[in-house]
């Protein structure tokens, strides 16, 4: 068979092959009611939702509720006669198998290892990602668009959001489901996944490239500045900029919010660029901390 | 015509009828208010809703889908409980015995199966919406934090019920899952400053997680406690807190401007 007909037919697959389908279909739906209700407010209109009035839950709200549960119901019961769940052979510690992969949600996070280190791409960023979607509410502080969909009264919060979900989160895990094959090498869909494959890839830590070692006291002091200056540098850079053109913004954040949010876009932003310098130009570390057991950025 | 009304009175007009419905429904704005607040099940709801509520296209349901997954979940789990014992010895073979001896076993562990993976797919998609239509805002702000939670724990249910058919895949994933316990800073034996703790692959976080130093037997009782009795408890009661605030904080959001 193709293998990339077997790829996404495999049982579990078939799961994100459905995400796919309903992400885009969402999506699309979401911004398309943000443009109509932005053309709405555009003229001056009232958007979508604003006049409506009351009904009775019983039967209006009770009868489409019962109507969508009938439509899951039958949906699910057709997946199921249709596929049947996986069971692969008994758990057999001795055999480990290549890859072997953790649960779907999670491949976005297995494949941040191939960028950083367990407990950054294990523990820290997950925690943030948490952290990040609780304080939310609480740094965002625009009040429009508050109970309707509109773009362009919240861009930077949609962009920002978007780029998280769709990208660094679901982007990720289809990757991971889809493009990654024995010890974790990518894989087109219509590749045959091959065991016996090495791929040779000379990474360098940053300092290596200009010949410094980077776990000399020089390449760590050189990493560490790189690192600490992109922290650093990319939460104190809106507030000059934000400063001279918008000292309003500046004063109605206030000092918490204001580095709270600095701090998470500014972690957020480094995982693409890890990204693109792991890939691109083959780097491993930026900066290595020898000590402590090793912290390695 | 007669002989239909004589039925539904022959139903209807006895004790036990009466005992059980109390009041007759005739569609008045009294009725249809007590039928909601008179059935504990409709009650989670208002008596009345605004309009957006009911259309699909602000809500898409997903909430609603999101609970309904969950129910279906906790019904064909405990049809499955029946079936499964926790033990290495014996998981992997009630799961065989579920696909080859018990009468529609396999549409039962099919359906708890992909409504598990969908369960996760709609509560994504429910936070994407209400992302999207600014409800976190104020005053909902607090009941997004409860959706949080709620979105991690439906992680960590479909996430411990992955090791309990005690297959190659599901003691894999949660061998590469809960090595990420290891690295944890500080509480994890191969994570940066556990030195200064003392830590060991022995009284790590992976260990308590494992109950164990590798997945095994006590690995497979505390994911089978978690799936099926800790974590259900905690997603339901953060749920009823759920539901609860969408009502307290004045229903479905509406614009505001
Ligand atoms: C097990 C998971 C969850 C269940 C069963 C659930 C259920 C619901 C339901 C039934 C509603 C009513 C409106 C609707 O259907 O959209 C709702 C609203 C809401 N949910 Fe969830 N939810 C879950 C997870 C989440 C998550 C992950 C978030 C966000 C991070 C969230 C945030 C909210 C908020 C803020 C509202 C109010 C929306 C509004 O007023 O427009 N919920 N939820």
């Amino acid at each position: 068979m193709n293998p990339f007909i077997e790829i996404i037919t495999q049982p579990d697959n078939i799961a994100i092959v459905i995400m796919i389908f309903m992400v885009s279909f969402f999506m699309v739906w979401a911004f398309q009611q943000a443009f109509q209700n932005d053309r709405l407010i555009a003229s001056g209109l009232p958007v979508e939702g604003e006049n409506d009035g009351f009904v009775d839950t019983f039967k209006p709200l009770v009868r489409i509720e019962l109507i969508i549960a009938l439509v899951v119901m039958v949906g699910l019961t057709i997946w199921s006669i249709a596929v049947d769940a996986p069971l692969e052979e008994i758990a057999n510690p001795t055999i480990t198998p290549n890859p072997a992969k953790a649960p779907w949600y999670f491949l976005g996070l297995q494949e941040l290892l191939v960028y950083f280190d367990p407990w950054l791409a294990g523990v820290v960023l997950p925690s943030l990602i948490v952290v990040g979607l609780l304080a939310i509410p609480y740094i965002d502080i625009n009040p429009k668009g508050n109970g309707y969909y509109t773009f362009s009264e919240r861009k930077y919060a949609i962009i920002i959001f978007s780029f998280g979900f769709f990208v660094l989160w679901l982007l990720l895990i289809v990757i991971g489901v889809f493009f990654r094959g024995p010890g974790w090498l990518w894989y087109w869909p219509w590749q045959e996944w091959d065991h016996a494959r090495v791929v040779y890839e000379p990474t360098k830590d940053l300092t290596s490239i200009i010949g410094i070692d980077s776990r000399s006291i020089p390449g760590i002091i050189i990493g560490g500045i790189v690192v600490l200056s992109y922290l650093v540098g990319g939460m104190v850079a809106p507030y000059l900029y934000w400063k001279k053109n918008n000292p309003e913004l500046l004063k109605q954040l206030g000092m918490v919010r204001y580095i709270t949010i600095t701090f998470l876009f500014v972690t957020m932003m480094a995982i693409p660029i890890k990204m693109i310098l792991r890939l691109v130009f083959l780097v491993k570390y930026v900066w290595i901390i020898p000590w402590f057991g090793g912290i390695n950025f | 015509m007669k002989n239909l009304t004589d039925i539904t009175d022959k139903v209807k007009k006895n004790l036990i009828w009466k005992s059980i419905f109390r009041r007759d429904y005739r569609n008045t704005v009294r009725d249809r208010a007590m039928a909601v607040f008179g059935n504990v099940f409709l009650h989670l709801h208002p008596v009345q809703v605004r309009e957006s509520a009911v259309k699909l296209r602000f809500t898409w349901g997903m909430g609603g889908i999101t609970f309904f997954a969950f129910i279906i979940l906790v019904i064909t789990g405990v049809v499955l409980m029946f079936y499964y014992h926790p033990s290495v010895d014996q998981a992997y073979t009630d799961i065989k015995d579920l696909e080859f001896q018990v009468p529609y076993g396999v549409i039962l562990r099919n359906l708890h199966r992909w409504g598990a993976h969908f369960m996760v797919i709609v509560v994504m998609i429910h936070m994407f919406r209400v992302f999207m239509t600014g409800s976190y805002k104020a005053p909902r702000q607090f009941n997004w934090g409860i959706g949080v939670f709620l979105l991690v724990l439906t992680f960590l249910l479909s996430f411990t019920g992955y090791l309990t058919p005690w297959d190659q895949l599901g003691f894999w994933a949660i061998t590469v899952g809960t090595n990420m316990g290891a690295a944890t800073p500080l509480l994890g034996y191969q994570g940066p400053f556990s030195e200064l703790l003392h830590i060991t692959p022995y009284n790590d976080v992976r260990f308590a997680l494992l109950g164990g130093a590798q997945v095994a037997g006590n690995a497979l009782l505390r994911s089978y406690i978690w799936h099926c009795v800790a974590i259900p408890l905690v997603a339901t009661i953060l749920m009823l807190v759920h539901f609860w605030r969408v009502r307290k904080d004045g229903g479905i959001s509406k614009p505001q401007k």
